[in-house]
């Protein structure tokens, strides 16, 4: 789901992304930022729509352009700097099986404050989480990608997991530094106008979420549910007993006695 | 002193359960923030053990990795699982994060032929029993399906109706039948698809020689027949008394370079004049028909949200077909009107004003007939 052109550091994203990807090696010499229309025609012709974009000049060294497009139009797209870069093959340990499905965790508060942060969180969400699935091995978790925002850098990291036995069900994980490490800066954006947004964000109705009915919830986090009853007989309806009204045993002697010398009488 | 032992007890499996809880618990200011049907978790808190950086970040980072993917695993941990061949699978939730789309959201389908005719007459689905009570076999049976209740195909006995051949196969009589049946189910089916789609397909109307085709449809075939040789049909002679085709020549027509001075001396002064009026020219036909047509657009909208609602409410049905009156005409006259307003209209060029003829009244010419047509 993803095309990298001109990349110097191309390994790492085509690694992580395979088989999803497509890689277009030839240097083609477009600025994502000035020019859109060479980005839409690659995104028209290999029918993807999330794309990444490295280059390397003297003003913006080790560039990457990070993107994504509706309706093979241009998005969002963020440009960060590679400050550091560790790759694959540098760091010597056994990787996880190509296309398994990563967790992703991000750290740090900066990722809600600003609104380029927070593009930038769904932008790397997007890219990096995978096709949906429905069930997932658990045995099978290994990958976990972890990103930090510190000090206006921006740590990517990618740990490989190990299931360590702990007391009860649930393992106790044990991580180990597998894929590529990244310390990304960001630099440019250029983020969609908000009513482009909102109808890339427009869901048909069938995927909505139903509505619960009778119930309703108060603006404190009060859930309210709303019963129907029947009609109630309310000559048998419970309420307080009054102690003080009630028959005393000496008196209800008397009475006993009162209805039985009444019907003597009768009879 | 029961009691205490037993307070006593409760605290000791309170620590032992701790004990075991603490391999795998984090302590967090803020809790984390869940997607588990995309496998994502967010720490709201700040990094404050990073801060410095330095040597140790690496060590550091990979701790607050570690504590967060703790977390995360643990709530996976209780989702509620399945066994799939000797695989503890956990089934995810949907997935809450809301993204962007990748493609625009699909268009509504067109309704289907079934689906106009019901919405025109307002017909609503039935709703049927699952089961049908069958009488040859004494029990409750599916209404269609495997061992339904009245099955064609089962009888072993067809009786030979009164006027159809006595030698005839009645079986294979039926069997052909389902056949055709299905065959036209799956043509409609095709048909509404590339309506939905928009597809042109070419036309096999007439190509298929039946022995009953009507004269049109042998028309068709003889015209594509024509024009399906290497010369597209130019060099084919017609029979003798064959008709010419209807349609065919070139369909734009240009004055020829220099001919009828006159003419072309006319039509260009009268552009001149044209041009040169300050008076807007107004074809007061095209207008008022324009307005006619949008008109009764908006009254078939109306019509259908009524009849919307009325379906909603009860069952009743809006006036679906004719309509009667309508909106009053201004002036002017519809398409079908007399041959001198008709001819070539070439916008305003004519400059056919017709303000001479107001006092017309607006009557539709054969109005229900025309709306008919219009409304194709």
């Amino acid at each position: 789901m993803c095309f990298v052109l001109k990349a110097i550091n191309y390994v790492l994203q085509y690694a992580l992304k395979k088989p999803y990807g497509v890689l277009y090696k030839k240097k083609n010499i477009t600025r994502p930022f000035e020019d859109q229309t060479s980005l839409e025609f690659f995104s028209k012709k290999s029918d993807c729509s999330l794309f990444m974009f490295g280059s390397h000049n003297k003003k913006r060294p080790n560039n990457l352009v990070i993107g994504r497009m509706y309706d093979y139009h241009v998005l969002d797209m963020i440009e960060v700097g590679i400050e550091k870069f560790v790759s694959l093959k540098d760091i010597k340990n056994s990787k996880c099986p190509e296309g398994t499905k990563p967790m992703l965790i991000f750290a740090g508060d900066d990722f809600d404050v600003t609104e380029d942060y927070r593009r930038l969180k769904s932008l790397l969400i997007d890219f990096f989480r995978g096709p949906t699935v429905s069930n997932v091995r658990l045995a099978g978790l290994e990958y976990v990608l972890h990103f930090t925002a510190l000090n206006g850098k921006i740590y990517f990291r990618s740990y490989k997991l190990l299931l360590k036995k702990s007391g009860c069900r649930t393992p106790r994980i044990e991580l180990e530094e597998m894929g590529p490490s990244l310390d990304l800066v960001l630099r440019r954006t250029h983020l969609a106008s908000d009513d482009l947004y909102k109808l890339s964000m427009k869901m048909p109705k069938a995927l909505k979420p139903k509505k619960k009915k009778n119930v309703s919830h108060d603006t404190f986090g009060t859930t309210y549910g709303r019963i129907h009853m029947q009609k109630q007989d309310l000559s048998k309806l419970q309420t307080r007993k009054m102690k003080g009204l009630k028959k005393r045993p000496a008196e209800r002697k008397a009475e006993d006695q009162e209805k039985k010398s009444k019907r003597i009488k009768k009879d | 002193m029961e009691g205490q032992s037993v307070e006593e007890l409760l605290a000791k499996a309170e620590r032992d359960e701790a004990e075991k809880l603490q391999r795998i618990t984090v302590h967090k200011e803020l809790e984390l923030e869940f997607d588990l049907g995309n496998l994502l978790a967010s720490d709201r808190n700040p990094p404050t053990g990073l801060r410095h950086a330095g040597p140790t970040q690496e060590a550091e980072l990979r701790a607050l990795a570690r504590d967060n993917t703790q977390l995360l695993i643990n709530q996976l941990w209780q989702l509620p699982t399945d066994r799939v061949e000797e695989a503890l699978v956990a089934r995810l939730p949907e997935p809450t994060t809301r993204l962007p789309r990748e493609k625009p959201v699909p268009r509504p389908r067109p309704l289907t032929r079934w689906q106009q005719f019901a919405r025109l007459k307002g017909i609503r689905p039935k709703k049927k029993t699952n089961l049908v009570w069958d009488e040859g076999s004494g029990q409750w049976r599916r209404r269609w399906g495997y061992q339904r209740a009245r099955d064609d195909t089962k009888e072993w006995l067809i009786e030979v109706p009164g006027n159809a051949d006595p030698m005839e196969d009645q079986f294979a009589k039926r069997i052909q039948a389902k056949k055709e049946r299905v065959a036209k189910n799956e043509l409609n089916r095709l048909r509404n698809l590339a309506r939905a789609h928009k597809l042109r397909l070419p036309s096999a109307a007439g190509m298929h020689p039946t022995g009953h085709q009507s004269k049109e449809e042998l028309g068709r075939a003889v015209q594509v027949a024509r024009v399906s040789t290497a010369s597209v049909g130019r060099f084919q002679e017609r029979l003798p008394k064959e008709k010419a085709p209807r349609g065919s020549g070139k369909k734009r027509k240009f004055q020829p370079l220099f001919g009828d001075f006159a003419a072309e001396k006319n039509s260009q002064l009268e552009m001149l004049r044209i041009m040169n009026s300050k008076k807007p020219q107004l074809d007061v036909t095209r207008a008022t028909n324009k307005q006619m047509r949008e008109e009764d657009q908006e009254e078939a909208a109306k019509r259908r949200k009524m009849s919307q609602k009325g379906k909603r409410k009860g069952g009743r049905q809006g006036p679906g077909g004719k309509r009667k009156g309508g909106p009053p005409s201004q002036g002017g006259k519809r398409k079908g009107g007399p041959p001198s307003q008709g001819g070539k209209r070439k916008g305003g060029l004519g400059g056919k004003m017709n303000s001479g003829r107001p006092g017309l009244s607006g009557k539709r010419k054969g109005g229900q007939h025309q709306g008919g047509k219009r409304r194709k």
